[in-house]
């Protein structure tokens, strides 16, 4: 198998039309000697949710932490080939993180808080960037987020309470806050459900799908039936390699590989 | 697979095995337990003993014998011509008048020899008192005062019981010296009180006039140059390493240095200090400022270790929040990390200080051995430290140094104690549950 030549995933990994936020070609990961991610090529479509599925240790979380570079904070990782964001690599040379980070909020498995006030919490990204000129505008920020996030009901009386304090669901939706407060276009969530009990995860998924009518975002999931639930188009890695993308109805209903199958179906993984 | 269903039944033999082992199991925890306990005990004990030890042998030099002398200001002696002036005033035979009183209250005593004896019932600093008592207040001339006056350091031995009065031989008390104590306890012209003087006076040659007050100034000196050099320095380092530098063949070696800075002698950094800070750079001796940097050079890779480990255990997912929003390194580390790593950075600094206070051989090779009265009024002056002292008394020959050994040691310790305290403290104050 040649290094260089595209491989094609079985089902519509590429998309042709204008639909296309991020499209990535050829893209390898090692850590250290051991080859994470092989020759992955996908598109992801904007405003709609692409959900990444597959058994433990196949590469889903290691291919979405590419997306926003995060893998470089980890000294053995190594990333080769393209990841275009609007028609631009985002590695590049000249294309700084901490501004791609900006533009791509993150969501993380286990939720994770600042140890400070929910206002502190969500208010964190608008100052670094400075995006709010004045305390009224920052105030402005913090209480559209918490809605849009869902949670503003809830805490708007407790703003000056420590995030830690909440319970593991309101934790996970501050950080949802958090994560579009600085307006991002797109938001990468790693198993954000895979924490909480299923009343919390219920109101992430109608979150993440009110939240598709702004942003592009892109979900790994352990669940089939939460990628089912929330997504409109399922990625399937398998080892490093992935093996299926395709519209989520399709991919479910009639899955063309047969690991596809084996994995939907619970007969493996 | 089979065997072990088959044997799934309550009263099986495989229940029955796993019996026996508990029984077992639980006398082994059992064991370790007891030997935990044992050795926490043991470790009390002796910490006990030293405790007791070192107050039996030091709570007596926090109280002084004084004896009651009814001083007359005698104007021909203080100021003949009445100028008033403080040069003549300062500069007059207070001792003088402290003889005449006591040769006032013993009449009988007449040879040579023994008023020699009667003079050294009172200390030499009986004198020094007066003349503060004169200059503060000049109007005492000429008139007559009861002063008490601290005894000589033989005479309070003997009243605190510490050493037998000399017919025996040897003795420093003779038997007419006991004979006028005895005759003054009659009078009740002698009395024990809390010795202002340990606490507020330098060192000094008689042990009723030392103090201890400028080995804790130079300690103090000391501590805060080490402080204020070692603690920015060494968190530095701790999070340029733990955050920013990249994991190569040369932070290693940086690493195995740190690591074994830590454990080198503490007098070879001393001897750095003589060799570097007095003869290359010319620093001066015996000051606290050389002091200070000899201990930071001591004490940063303990801090040095503590913040690292203190910042290793800031949980991974807080500096990935931080990035995700799109902080930069230096961001997600100032604002997150650290303030969450300092309690622990802390703490292992008022560790690594505590060390330092205590230490004695590395201040030994830069002079601050010295014996030096002066209390010090800054970084550059010349000063000893508390451990100094400690080891300075235990060295003098005089019984009544024993005591205050043992008295600068509980103060010593108590200076510890406040500071590991203050480290747990902090710790529990500022612990962060995540």
């Amino acid at each position: 198998m040649r290094r260089d030549e595209i491989i094609r995933a079985v089902g519509k990994p590429f998309l042709n039309d204008e639909s296309v936020k991020i499209s990535c070609r050829n893209v390898n990961v090692y850590y250290g000697d051991k080859h994470a991610l092989k020759n992955v090529g996908v598109d992801i479509a904007e405003k709609e949710v692409t959900a990444f599925i597959g058994p433990s240790g196949c590469g889903k979380s290691t291919f979405l932490r590419c997306i926003n570079r995060m893998n470089d904070t980890i000294r053995t990782c190594r990333v080769e080939g393209e990841i275009i964001l609007d028609g631009e690599n985002i590695y590049d040379r000249n294309v700084d993180p901490v501004l791609l980070r900006a533009r791509i909020g993150m969501v993380f498995q286990k939720p994770n808080p600042f140890p400070k006030t929910i206002y502190q919490n969500v208010a964190y990204g608008p100052r670094i960037h400075g995006l709010a000129r004045n305390r009224a505008e920052l105030d402005e920020i913090v209480i559209t987020s918490l809605e849009k996030a869902g949670l503003f009901k809830e805490v708007k009386d407790y703003l000056d309470h420590p995030g830690t304090s909440l319970s593991g669901g309101q934790q996970q939706r501050l950080c949802i806050a958090r994560a579009i407060s600085v307006q991002p276009e797109l938001i990468l969530m790693d198993e954000p459900c895979s924490a909480l009990d299923p009343i919390a995860t219920a109101k992430i998924e109608e979150l993440i799908d009110e939240l598709r009518q702004n942003f592009t975002i892109i979900i790994v999931t352990h669940s089939m039936q939460q990628a089912a639930r929330v997504s409109q188009r399922t990625a399937f890695f398998h080892l490093g390699d992935l093996i299926e993308v395709g519209d989520t109805n399709s991919i479910f209903v009639n899955p063309e590989h047969k690991l596809t199958q084996d994995y939907i179906t619970g007969r493996y993984g | 697979m089979n065997e072990t269903e088959m044997r799934q039944d309550g009263s099986g033999p495989r229940l029955q095995l796993i019996k026996a082992g508990l029984k077992r199991r639980y006398a082994k925890e059992k064991i370790f337990r007891t030997l935990g306990i044992a050795a926490i005990f043991i470790a009390l004990l002796m910490l006990a003993v030293l405790f007791v030890t070192i107050t039996k042998n030091g709570y007596g030099a926090f109280e002084q014998t004084f004896i009651r002398l009814d001083v007359a200001f005698d104007a021909s002696v203080i100021d003949p011509e009445h100028t008033g002036d403080s040069d003549i005033l300062s500069s007059a035979n207070y001792s003088g008048l402290v003889k005449k009183t006591l040769r006032e209250m013993f009449p009988e005593v007449k040879s040579r020899r023994q008023k020699r004896d009667l003079y050294s019932l009172v200390s030499p600093g009986a004198a020094f008192h007066l003349r503060k008592m004169v200059m503060a207040d000049p109007g005492l001339i000429g008139t007559t005062q009861t002063v008490w006056v601290p005894a000589d350091d033989d005479i309070d031995m003997l009243i605190k019981g510490h050493i037998k009065t000399g017919r025996e031989g040897r003795g420093r008390v003779k038997a007419d010296r006991a004979a006028w104590v005895d005759t003054l306890i009659k009078k009740g012209a002698i009395e024990k009180r809390f010795n202002v003087a340990f606490f507020t006076n330098g060192d000094s040659r008689e042990p009723e006039l030392a103090g201890i007050r400028g080995a804790v100034v130079g300690s103090l000196y000391t501590m805060f140059v080490t402080l204020i050099l070692s603690f920015p320095l060494g968190v530095a380092t701790a999070v340029y390493l733990e955050e920013f530098a990249p994991k190569n063949i040369w932070t290693d070696i940086i690493e195995v240095n740190i690591n074994n800075l830590a454990a080198v002698p503490s007098i070879v950094f001393g001897l750095l200090g003589l060799a570097v800070f007095l003869n290359f750079f010319g620093l001066p001796r015996s000051a606290p400022i050389v002091g200070g940097l000899v201990l930071t050079l001591m004490t940063l890779p303990t801090i040095i270790i503590a913040s690292r480990v203190s910042l290793q255990s800031v949980p991974l997912s807080i500096r990935e929040g931080a990035l995700g929003v799109g902080a930069s390194r230096m961001q997600a580390v100032l604002h997150h990390v650290l303030p969450l790593a300092l309690p622990g950075m802390l703490t292992g600094t008022i560790i690594g200080m505590a060390r330092a206070l205590g230490e004695t051989a590395p201040l030994l090779m830069i002079g601050m051995v010295a014996f030096i009265v002066d209390v010090p009024s800054g970084i550059f002056d010349k000063a000893t430290v508390l451990p100094v002292q400690v080891y300075l008394w235990a060295d003098s020959p005089e019984r009544a140094f024993v005591e205050r050994t043992s008295a600068a040691i509980i103060v010593l310790l108590a200076f510890l104690l406040i500071m590991n305290a203050l480290a747990v403290v902090l710790r529990k104050k500022f612990e962060q549950r995540w």
